[in-house]
């Protein structure tokens, strides 16, 4: 789950991680207010959507005066923000955050996530700051520093002041650092951080470290116990049907195809869109009904692939370990019925009770098409959803 | 033989509830020798014809358990995982989906060094065909043979099995690592099980995208194996940044594409399938 940059920097400072002062605002009025608060000859008024790359797409603005923060509120409030993370939809921007200017005189990276190849949690650093990181990993590799923390031992002052060096601070710096990254650490591992990443991390005119800017993304699996965080989710980030997906406990992700999918297991999900594409189709979305998929969950699935309005025909794949067949085939026939499914439905069952199923099906007298392999399933579907 | 487990394994159920119970169940269904559960409180009790204890160490002692399937819930499954350890078992294969991954990443650091080792979190477990099941697999698709089957999903492992026992092929053993950032045994220490494993002829290993696992197994198989190796890698058209089901399962700041795992894969002298539905005719290909 991430949060948005505002909330981020409000942890920050719980954490005595150095942000600059700021206030939200969600009207103009709201963000002169804001600017004449905070006094400084020039404020920055920041679009807070969940997507970097948002002064590319004009969502955050200088001001030199009240006057200008208001005006640059009213432009940003309600726009709809288009940034390479957006996708060509964009997003509409419902607040601003109006943040004190920064004298800023040098620019840094800093990262904290899990590595995945080494199972540790790793501080990324580099002198490239307010750069896309990708890219000055891909060209200058050497200017990034990774610094690996053992989880049952935690940050190290041996670990901040090879960061320090690897960034080029000063003494008075480097332990001012090693306050930075303390805080940054204890938010990390007592909220259950994925991801915290700072671009840019300022060096400012009087030798102040601040995060100019923060992205901070929490472990879902863990929401359970850090209810505090659970809180900050904005659902008005998420996609309308992933997030009615997640309400009813199903995995789902969105695709630009037409042919909807409903699958049990994350794996056999994705193979279920790959073999659409192998048979020359394109696949609407990605749907996990989960291992225990049952009647019920079955018409859920169904209605949610039926808001999509580009849908032309429904897969069907099921392969029963424990999920039985005939359970599922009942919870397809009494959705198709009830919902009043107009799009071809091609349905695979194998395994468990998958006989059953299939007389289930045949029995119904509805219009489905029933499959055998994956790879017949594969290709049923994309002629139906070629012939609708 | 096979690996990991055998008709000799004595095994343990941490977690018996609803889940705990039906897979002890169908477990000894399938001939494993289900020696007793743990479940703090319910220690003294019998469910399932089986004696419950309230620690593993006390059910090691009275059964002479020697591995344990973990059905407890995300909160206090790396506890269950420790507990296992600390008991000395020598596998411990946790089902239980959705643990957090500070817990995961703690206790496995904690568990270097240890003889205990660890398949899952959020795998089906593990399957012998004819001897053995350890977790939630449907065991009845596995067929005996000279095939070892690994993946990091569960229903697309049992699509893999279906297909070669459909054709004939059956399999020593049928594991499944799970789809967690991160898990207990890899796609290296699989292979290199199988590899000196003398049942094993031939090597069925399903990715997925996220991770760096696959790329891995790609060097260890170039430098190290012998056994031919069929792969297939999921997410081929999956969107980056988004997470497709299982926690492991996203292609992040550019990595964990498959385009790059099958490269890699291919240049390591391993068979592709190019479709999920040529798993099984892959690998007859390879091998005849």
């Amino acid at each position: 789950m991430n949060v948005h940059e505002y909330q981020a920097k409000e942890l920050f400072r719980a954490f005595g991680v150095a942000v600059p002062e700021g206030h939200l605002a969600t009207t103009p009025a709201e963000a002169e207010a804001a600017a004449k608060r905070l006094g400084t000859p020039v404020t920055v008024v920041k679009a807070q959507i969940h997507a970097g790359g948002r002064g590319k797409g004009g969502g955050v603005k200088l001001a030199k005066s009240p006057a200008e923060a208001k005006q640059h509120a009213s432009d940003i409030l309600g726009m709809t923000l288009v940034t390479h993370q957006t996708g060509p939809a964009g997003k509409l921007v419902r607040k601003v955050y109006v943040e004190a200017g920064s004298d800023i005189e040098r620019e840094l990276y800093l990262a904290l996530t899990l590595d995945r190849a080494s199972e540790d949690f790793a501080i990324i650093a580099s002198t490239e700051g307010g750069m896309d990181i990708e890219e000055v990993a891909e060209r200058t590799p050497e200017k990034i520093h990774s610094e690996f923390i053992d989880p049952n031992v935690g940050l190290q002052g041996y670990q901040v002041r090879k960061v320090a060096s690897a960034l080029g601070l000063d003494k008075a710096q480097t332990a001012k650092l090693g306050v930075f990254l303390d805080g940054l650490y204890t938010l990390f591992t007592e909220k259950d951080g994925s991801l915290v990443e700072i671009n840019p991390l300022v060096v400012t005119a009087d030798g102040d470290l601040l995060a100019l800017d923060g992205k901070l993304g929490f472990d879902d699996n863990a929401l359970f116990r850090r209810p505090d965080i659970a809180a900050l989710r904005d659902p008005e980030e998420e996609d309308p049907l992933e997030r009615a997906a997640k309400e009813i406990d199903l995995a789902y992700v969105g695709l630009d195809g037409d042919i909807g999918c409903m699958v049990n297991g994350a794996g056999l999900a994705m193979a279920t869109l790959d073999m659409i594409t192998v048979c020359g189709g394109s696949p609407a979305n990605f749907l996990d009904a989960g291992g225990g998929a049952d009647k019920e969950k079955v018409k859920e699935a169904f209605k949610l692939i039926l808001e999509d309005e580009k849908v032309k025909a429904i897969l069907v794949n099921i392969f029963g370990g424990i999920v039985r067949c005939d359970l599922i085939a009942e919870g397809v026939v009494a959705a198709a019925d009830e919902l009043g499914v107009e799009v071809p439905l091609v349905v695979r069952l194998q395994g468990n009770a998958a006989a059953r199923g299939r007389e289930i099906m045949a029995a119904s007298g509805l219009n489905i098409t029933p499959a055998e392999t994956l790879q017949e399933a594969g290709e049923k579907a994309v002629s139906a959803a070629r012939g609708a | 033989m096979s690996i990991l487990a055998s008709k000799n394994t004595r095994l343990l159920v941490q977690g018996m509830g609803r889940m705990g119970q039906l897979h002890a169940k169908l477990s000894i269904e399938y001939g494993t020798q289900v020696v007793g559960g743990v479940h703090p409180g319910k220690g003294g009790t019998t469910l399932e014809g089986i004696p419950v204890f309230d620690t593993v160490t006390e059910a090691v002692a009275e059964t002479g358990a020697d591995a344990s399937v973990i059905f407890v819930p995300p909160g206090g499954a790396a506890d269950a995982i420790l507990e296992a350890a600390d008991a000395g078992l020598g596998l411990t294969c946790c089902i239980t989906e959705g643990i957090p991954t500070f817990d995961m990443a703690r206790a496995k650091r904690a568990m270097r060094g240890s003889g205990t080792r660890l398949v899952g979190p959020n795998c089906p477990g593990v399957v012998v065909p004819e001897q053995c099941r350890i977790g939630i697999m449907p065991a009845q698709i596995t067929k005996p043979g000279p095939v070892g089957v690994v993946s990091r999903s569960g229903t697309l492992t049992y699509e893999a099995v279906d297909q070669l026992s459909r054709l004939g092929i059956g399999q020593s053993t049928c594991l499944g690592i799970g789809g967690d950032p991160v898990i207990g045994t890899s796609f290296v220490d699989a292979l290199t099980l199988f590899e000196a494993d003398g049942e094993t002829e031939a090597v069925v290993m399903i990715g997925e995208i996220g991770g760096s696992a696959e790329e891995e197994a790609a060097r260890f198989i170039q430098e190290k194996m012998s056994k031919p190796v069929v792969a297939f890698i999921a997410g081929q058209n999956a969107p980056p940044g988004k997470r497709m089901g299982h926690a492991g399962a996203i292609i992040a700041g550019g990595k964990g594409r498959a385009s790059d795992k099958m490269a890699a894969l291919e240049a390591a002298g391993v068979t592709l399938a190019k479709s999920p539905g040529e798993i099984g005719q892959t690998l007859a290909a390879r091998i005849r």
